[in-house]
């Protein structure tokens, strides 16, 4: 850790950096000075108005949404030892809007406070099991992609139909938003909706540090150093279920996040998974209110879903990657 | 007789006579978007597809402009007359849609007393409109969708003596409004449609704590879309209603 307080400072500076952009951009095209006196003041004016229930709530969710996903990302990569592993690509974050999804139009969403993300949560933990089992520990790249892909397209298939039979006329036009992902008009009620779940999440995840560290001498030499890897596997399920169950139930399903940050960050931190986990939770929050802020300045009103923007970044790596485990022979 | 065309429908169910109309869309029996949802009951109610049209054997059907032409083409290929109902998109030609139904319908006469009450009505809420700029108000649909200068929603707001402030943001026609924007226009009434069930995200924007704080009480006032969807005599109904509201406002 010692070695990497540079990085993480610089880390935490970007992080802030785009925090305070993702609050001073927007349409209502508030100056700086003023934006941030409204922000502190709190008052009935139009301008606290904007800054409190608008902006601040989605720069919140940006940080705690991208942090969650960069923290899946390099847990998941860590436990598989296999670069490809991303919430996203595997179909993980699409079950996690399945179960949101169901839960709105059955209407258990609106029949108590927490039924929202723990549908979503259901859904991720249901889809990280099966992908576990059948990738077994060791994470082969072909198989864990091949069930990723089946996995995604089912959740994709019954989140349109769930969509389509609902008898609400707009339901059905925001298929993309549940696959793509978005935080336009978000407010405060969403942060607290996903807050206590990624909390539970990060803590969970958070302590996989010393276990993955193990990990990469081997099964069995983490074994005897006392790593107990049913327990590793069980805090690894319920910790991405946790957060990516959180994060899709009010913004959708963000892809990319988890498979870029932790690719980057790697060579940083020597590495050494429980020195990626901290780095790439600041990381994925970086990337992520980068995305937000770019689909403000890019196409303002047309609501372009964050999900276009993390995947012109991470798709290319992505096929960089298989081209790489590819030429290694893995 | 067959209505393969929401608009058409309601038209269709205020002039035809008894028995002379066999089947509307599914849409007209639904009372969120049609205004004659009651008068669909034991007509056959179609989805408009050529395939099932062309199985009632009708003699003409009506279609709307936005009824897809291949349907259209099928429907003439298959031998079937088919009359297209202008679309309604200011408050002076629902008389001619009116009449353009009630000639395809054979009922001219109904068609012309319909359209002469209707003249009255909007002559009678353009008189009694004032002179002064009334209460600024925006129309906040789902997906933060409004409408501005020269729509439909934007000449019954000023019917009813409300100032239109999409219109002073500058939209034109329809188009969206992000709800900051909104919430610095400081708008003293915020105008929305009567949600659907089931649950959308598109909606959810109504609900958001930063358009509720807009809406307080007296200063918000719910609209049924069937009011005004479509171009019938109805759009009065919802400028009547709206001027109540605006009232209030003061």
């Amino acid at each position: 850790m010692r070695d990497h307080r540079a990085l993480m400072a610089a880390l935490l500076a970007l992080v802030g950096a785009l925090f305070a952009a993702s609050l001073l951009i927007g349409p209502a095209g508030i100056a700086p000075a003023q934006a941030l006196a409204a922000l502190l003041r709190g008052d009935a004016t139009a301008e606290a108005l904007v800054m409190r229930e608008i902006r601040l709530p989605r720069a919140l969710l940006a940080v705690m949404i991208g942090a969650s996903l960069g923290l899946a990302g390099a847990a998941m990569q860590g436990y598989l030892r296999n670069p490809l592993a991303e919430p996203g690509l595997i179909g993980v974050s699409g079950s996690a809007a399945l179960g949101a999804v169901i839960a709105l139009q059955t209407g258990l969403a609106a029949s108590f406070a927490l039924g929202l993300p723990l549908a979503a949560l259901a859904g991720a933990a249901g889809a990280v099991a099966l992908l576990l089992a059948l990738a077994g520990p060791r994470g082969g790249s072909l198989t864990l992609i091949l069930a990723g892909i089946a996995v995604s397209a089912l959740a994709g298939a019954l989140t349109a139909l769930v969509l389509n039979l609902s008898p609400n006329p707009f339901a059905a036009a925001e298929i993309m938003f549940w696959m793509m992902g978005s935080l336009v008009d978000r407010s405060m009620t969403h942060v607290w909706l996903a807050l206590p779940l990624m909390v539970v999440g990060w803590a969970l995840l958070a302590g996989l540090g010393r276990g993955l560290d193990a990990l990469t001498l081997g099964e069995d030499a983490a074994e005897t150093l006392g790593i107990s890897l049913t327990r590793l596997r069980l805090m690894l399920v319920a910790g991405t279920a946790c957060v990516v169950g959180a994060g899709t139930a009010v913004a959708g399903a963000i892809g990319f996040v988890g498979l870029v940050v932790p690719h980057i960050l790697r060579p940083f931190v020597g590495a050494r998974p429980s020195a990626l986990l901290p780095a790439s939770a600041l990381g994925g929050a970086a990337m992520l209110l980068a995305a937000d802020v770019a689909v403000r300045l890019v196409l303002p009103e047309r609501d372009l879903k964050l999900g276009v923007v993390t995947a012109l970044v991470g798709a290319p790596l992505f096929l960089h990657l298989i081209y790489r485990t590819r030429a290694e022979g893995l | 007789m067959v209505s393969v065309n929401l608009c058409a429908d309601q038209f269709a169910l205020m002039l035809a006579a008894p028995g002379q109309l066999v089947s509307v869309t599914h849409v007209a029996a639904d009372p969120h978007v049609s205004v004659m949802a009651e008068a669909t009951h034991g007509l056959h109610r179609n989805r408009a597809q050529a395939e099932e049209v062309h199985a009632l054997a009708p003699d003409l059907v009506l279609a709307g402009p936005w009824t897809p032409a291949h349907t259209v083409a099928m429907l003439r290929r298959l031998g079937i007359a088919v009359t297209v109902i202008p679309d309604v998109r200011t408050l002076d030609a629902v008389p001619d849609a009116l009449r353009a139904t009630g000639a395809a319908l054979g009922r001219e006469a109904e068609a012309d007393a319909m359209a002469e009450t209707y003249v009255n009505e909007l002559e009678a809420l353009r008189a009694a409109a004032r002179d002064t700029p009334g209460p600024r108000a925006v129309l906040h649909s789902p997906n933060n969708y409004t409408s501005g200068t020269g729509s439909m929603a934007d000449q019954i707001l000023t019917l009813a003596g409300l100032s239109n402030l999409a219109a002073e943001a500058g939209i034109a026609g329809g188009g969206f409004l992000p709800l900051e924007e909104m919430v610095m226009l400081a708008p003293d009434m915020v105008i929305s449609a009567e949600p659907y069930p089931g649950a959308s995200r598109a909606e959810e924007v109504l609900r958001h704590p930063a358009a509720r704080a807009l809406a307080g009480p007296g200063r918000h006032a719910l609209l049924a879309d069937s009011d005004w969807t479509c171009g019938t005599p109805h759009v009065l109904r919802a400028a009547a209603r709206l001027r109540n509201a605006a009232q209030e406002v003061e």
